[in-house]
C-alpha cells in the first residue's frame, strides 16, 4: 500500500484558538482504500483536525495535499467538490423525507413535465438509489420509507450511500457506531470494509477502540494537540494505544497503584 | 399510549394509521351530513357554491400559510396584509378613475399593481427571518401591526367606496349561467329576464372561487412536484441538513414568505371584488382560520409535514361550519369557539396518533 501515493496528506498543521494551541504541527496521510483510525482523548484535537480537512476550519499553518496537489480547503463546499465527505454524528438527514430524497438532497434529479416544466424525477432517483445501496450491500425494506421510520444503523447507511453516490473519495466518519446497537455496529463496520475494498479512503474517529481495531489498517493517536504515535493495526494492541492516548506516565502510575 | 398499538394486529394498526391521517376528511363529511339534516336548504347546489365563495379568503391565506408552516415557521401577518392590499387595490381603482381612466383599465392596473406590491411584506418578513434570524413569530407579528396601521392611515379609517359596478359584476359573477329552456350563457345571465325566470336561473362556478382554486392548484403543483417544493420540506425537516446539502436555504425562505404575502394580497383583491369596497379589517379575523385550516389539514407546527390538499380540506371544514351556522341562524361568533376547539383537537391528534401508529419500532 505504501508504494502508492497518498490520497490525502496533511503536513505540519497548526491551529490556534486564541492562546490555546489546538493542533501543533500535526501531519498524517491516508492512502487510497485505506482505513485510518484517528484516536485520542477528549480535547486531543481529533475534531479540529477533521474540521480542517472538511473545510469547516482553516489551519493557521501547514499544507494539505489531495491527490498529490496542494489544495486550499476554504469551505465545506470546497471539500465536497474535491470528494471529501464528512459524516457527522447527527448524519444531516431530513427525517421527514424518504430514503432516495435524502440521497439526492440538494442535488435532485429533474425531468421536464409537458416538455417545459422542470419537476422531480422520482423514478430515476429511486433506481439510482437502489443501485448504490446494492453496490454497498445495504438492505433497507423500501426506499420510499421516511428516514424517521428507519433504525440508527439504516440511517447511517443512507448517509454513507449518499456520499458514495456523489463520488466521495475520502470519507470522514465521526463516531459512526456511537449510537448503535451491537448488530447494527457490525453492519456499519462491514460497510466500512466494503467501501475500503472499493477503493474509498476512510478516516474514522471513535471512542470504541474495539471497533477501530476491527476495521482500521493504521492508527494515528493525538494527545493535547500533538501526534504522539502512529501504528499499523496489526503491529499494535489496545493497551499500547491507550497508553499513547492518555500518556504512558499515567498508565504506569495506575499500574503502580494496583 | 404505547399499550394501544401493542394489542393491535398489523392490519389494525394500519387502519388506525389511516384513520389518524384521514380523520379530518371524515369530520368534514360528518359536518356536511349534520347540517344537511338540521339546516334548511343546506343540501343544494346554490348553498355549496356559497360555501366555496365564503371559503375563498381562508383558502388563499391557508395556501400561502402552508408553505410557511412546512418550513417550520408561521406567518401571523396574513390577515392584516390582506386588509392592507384590499385598501390599496380599491384606492388604485378609485384614483385611476378620478384621473379619467376607464373601469376596465383601472381594474386591470389595480390587480397587477396590488399583486406586485403584495410581494413586499413577504420580502421583508423573509429577510428578517432568513438573514437576520428573527423568529418568524416576531417578524410577522411586527408586520401584523405595520400592515394594519398602514391600511388605516391609507383609508383614513373609513372603508373606501365609489368603486365602479364592474368590480362587483366580476366579483359576484359566475362563469356559467343556465336557464331551463334557454340554455347556457357565459359570464352574464341572459338579458331581459322575467321575475320567474330570475328565480329559475342557475348560476355555476363563482368567478372568485374559480380563480382562487386555479392559483392554489398551481402552487400545490409547485409544492409537491418541483425542486423548490422539495427544498421547502427539507428546510422544515432539518434546516442544518438542508444547508449542508447545498440548498440555498435563505433564498428559499425569503421566497416562502413572499408566497405567503402574495396570497394575502390576492385575497385582499378578491375581497375588493366581492364586496366592492376597500376595508382595512377585511381579513383581520382570518389569520386564525388560515392557520387552523393548515394544521387540521395535517401540517405540523414543528415543520416538515403538510400538503396543499390537506389545507384545502381544512379550509372546507371551516367554510362548511361557517355557512352551516349562518344557515341555522346562529351568530357567526359562535364559530370561533368551534374553530378554536378544532385547532387544539387537531394538534392533540397530531401528537398522539403518530405515537400510536408509529411503525417498525
Amino acid at each position: 500500500m505504501n508504494e502508492r501515493k497518498p490520497l490525502l496528506e496533511v503536513k505540519n498543521i497548526v491551529k490556534r484558538f486564541g492562546g490555546l494551541v489546538a493542533l501543533n504541527r500535526v501531519s498524517m496521510e491516508v492512502y487510497p482504500g485505506e482505513v485510518v483510525g484517528l484516536l485520542g482523548d477528549n480535547g486531543a484535537g481529533k475534531s479540529t483536525l477533521i474540521k480542517i480537512v472538511s473545510g469547516v476550519y482553516r489551519a493557521d499553518e501547514g499544507e494539505i495535499f489531495f491527490d498529490g496537489k496542494e489544495v486550499k480547503i476554504t469551505s465545506p463546499m470546497e471539500a465536497l467538490k474535491l470528494g471529501i465527505e464528512t459524516i457527522y454524528q447527527d448524519l444531516a438527514l431530513a427525517e421527514n423525507l424518504n430514503v432516495y430524497s435524502n440521497i439526492f438532497l440538494g442535488r435532485e434529479k429533474l425531468k421536464k413535465a409537458l416538455g417545459l416544466i422542470p419537476v422531480l424525477d422520482h423514478d430515476y432517483m429511486l433506481q439510482e438509489s437502489h443501485k448504490v445501496l446494492n453496490r454497498l450491500g445495504i438492505e433497507i425494506p423500501s426506499l420510499k420509507n421516511k428516514i424517521k421510520n428507519l433504525s440508527g444503523g439504516q440511517r447511517q447507511s443512507v448517509a454513507i450511500s449518499r456520499s458514495i453516490y456523489w463520488n466521495a473519495r475520502l470519507l470522514i466518519m465521526d463516531e459512526p457506531t456511537a449510537a448503535l446497537g451491537v448488530a447494527e455496529q457490525r453492519k456499519v463496520l462491514n460497510l466500512v470494509r466494503t467501501l475500503s475494498e472499493q477503493g474509498v479512503s476512510i478516516i474514522i474517529i471513535s471512542h470504541q477502540l474495539y471497533d477501530v481495531f476491527q476495521v482500521a489498517h493504521r492508527l494515528v493517536v493525538l494527545r493535547r494537540g500533538e501526534k504522539v504515535g502512529e501504528r499499523l493495526t496489526r503491529e499494535t494492541n489496545p493497551d499500547e494505544i491507550v497508553s499513547l492516548m492518555v500518556g504512558a506516565e499515567l498508565v504506569q502510575e495506575a499500574r503502580g497503584r494496583e | 399510549m404505547r399499550r394501544v398499538d401493542m394489542v393491535l394486529s398489523e392490519k389494525g394498526r394500519e387502519r388506525l394509521y389511516l384513520l389518524g391521517k384521514s380523520w379530518i376528511f371524515l369530520f368534514l363529511l360528518g359536518e356536511a351530513v349534520i347540517f344537511s339534516f338540521i339546516g334548511t336548504g343546506f343540501f343544494s347546489a346554490k348553498n355549496f357554491q356559497n360555501i366555496l365563495v365564503a371559503s375563498t379568503t381562508i383558502l388563499l391565506l391557508a395556501a400561502g400559510e402552508t408553505f410557511v408552516i412546512i418550513t417550520g415557521g408561521i406567518d401571523l401577518s396574513v390577515g392584516f396584509v390582506m386588509g392592507l392590499f384590499c385598501v390599496i387595490s380599491a384606492k388604485i381603482i378609485v384614483s385611476l378613475q378620478a384621473l379619467g381612466f376607464s373601469p376596465v383599465v383601472s381594474l386591470v392596473v389595480s390587480i397587477a399593481g396590488t399583486l406586485l406590491l403584495g410581494l413586499l411584506p413577504g420580502l421583508l418578513n423573509g429577510v428578517l427571518v432568513a438573514k437576520l434570524r428573527v423568529p418568524p413569530f416576531i417578524a410577522t407579528f411586527g408586520m401584523y401591526g405595520i400592515a394594519y396601521g398602514l391600511s388605516e392611515i391609507l383609508c383614513n379609517n373609513v372603508p373606501i367606496a365609489g368603486l365602479p359596478s364592474l368590480v362587483g359584476f366580476i366579483g359576484n359573477g359566475y362563469l356559467l349561467y343556465y336557464l331551463p329552456g334557454r340554455g347556457f350563457t357565459w359570464f352574464a345571465p341572459p338579458e331581459g329576464l322575467g321575475r320567474g325566470e330570475v328565480r329559475a336561473l342557475l348560476a355555476l362556478f363563482p368567478n372568485v372561487f374559480l380563480f382562487a382554486i386555479l392559483v392554489v392548484l398551481i402552487f400545490a403543483f409547485i409544492l409537491s412536484r418541483t425542486q423548490f417544493g422539495q427544498h421547502v420540506y427539507a428546510i422544515g425537516g432539518n434546516i442544518d441538513a438542508a444547508r449542508r446539502a447545498g440548498i440555498p436555504v435563505e433564498r428559499d425562505l425569503i421566497r416562502v414568505y413572499m408566497i405567503s404575502s402574495f396570497f394575502a394580497a390576492l385575497s385582499g383583491v378578491m375581497y375588493t371584488l366581492r364586496f366592492v369596497t376597500g376595508r382595512a379589517d377585511a381579513g383581520s379575523a382570518r389569520m386564525l382560520d388560515s392557520v387552523v385550516a393548515v394544521v387540521i389539514g395535517g401540517a405540523s407546527l414543528y415543520g416538515g409535514t403538510g400538503n396543499m390538499i390537506g389545507s384545502i380540506i381544512g379550509t372546507l371544514v371551516i367554510g362548511v361550519l361557517e355557512t352551516g351556522m349562518v344557515n341555522l341562524g346562529l351568530p357567526t361568533y359562535n364559530k370561533y369557539v368551534y374553530v378554536g376547539v378544532i385547532l387544539v383537537l387537531a394538534v392533540l391528534i397530531d401528537q398522539f396518533f403518530p405515537e400510536m401508529v408509529r411503525k417498525g419500532e
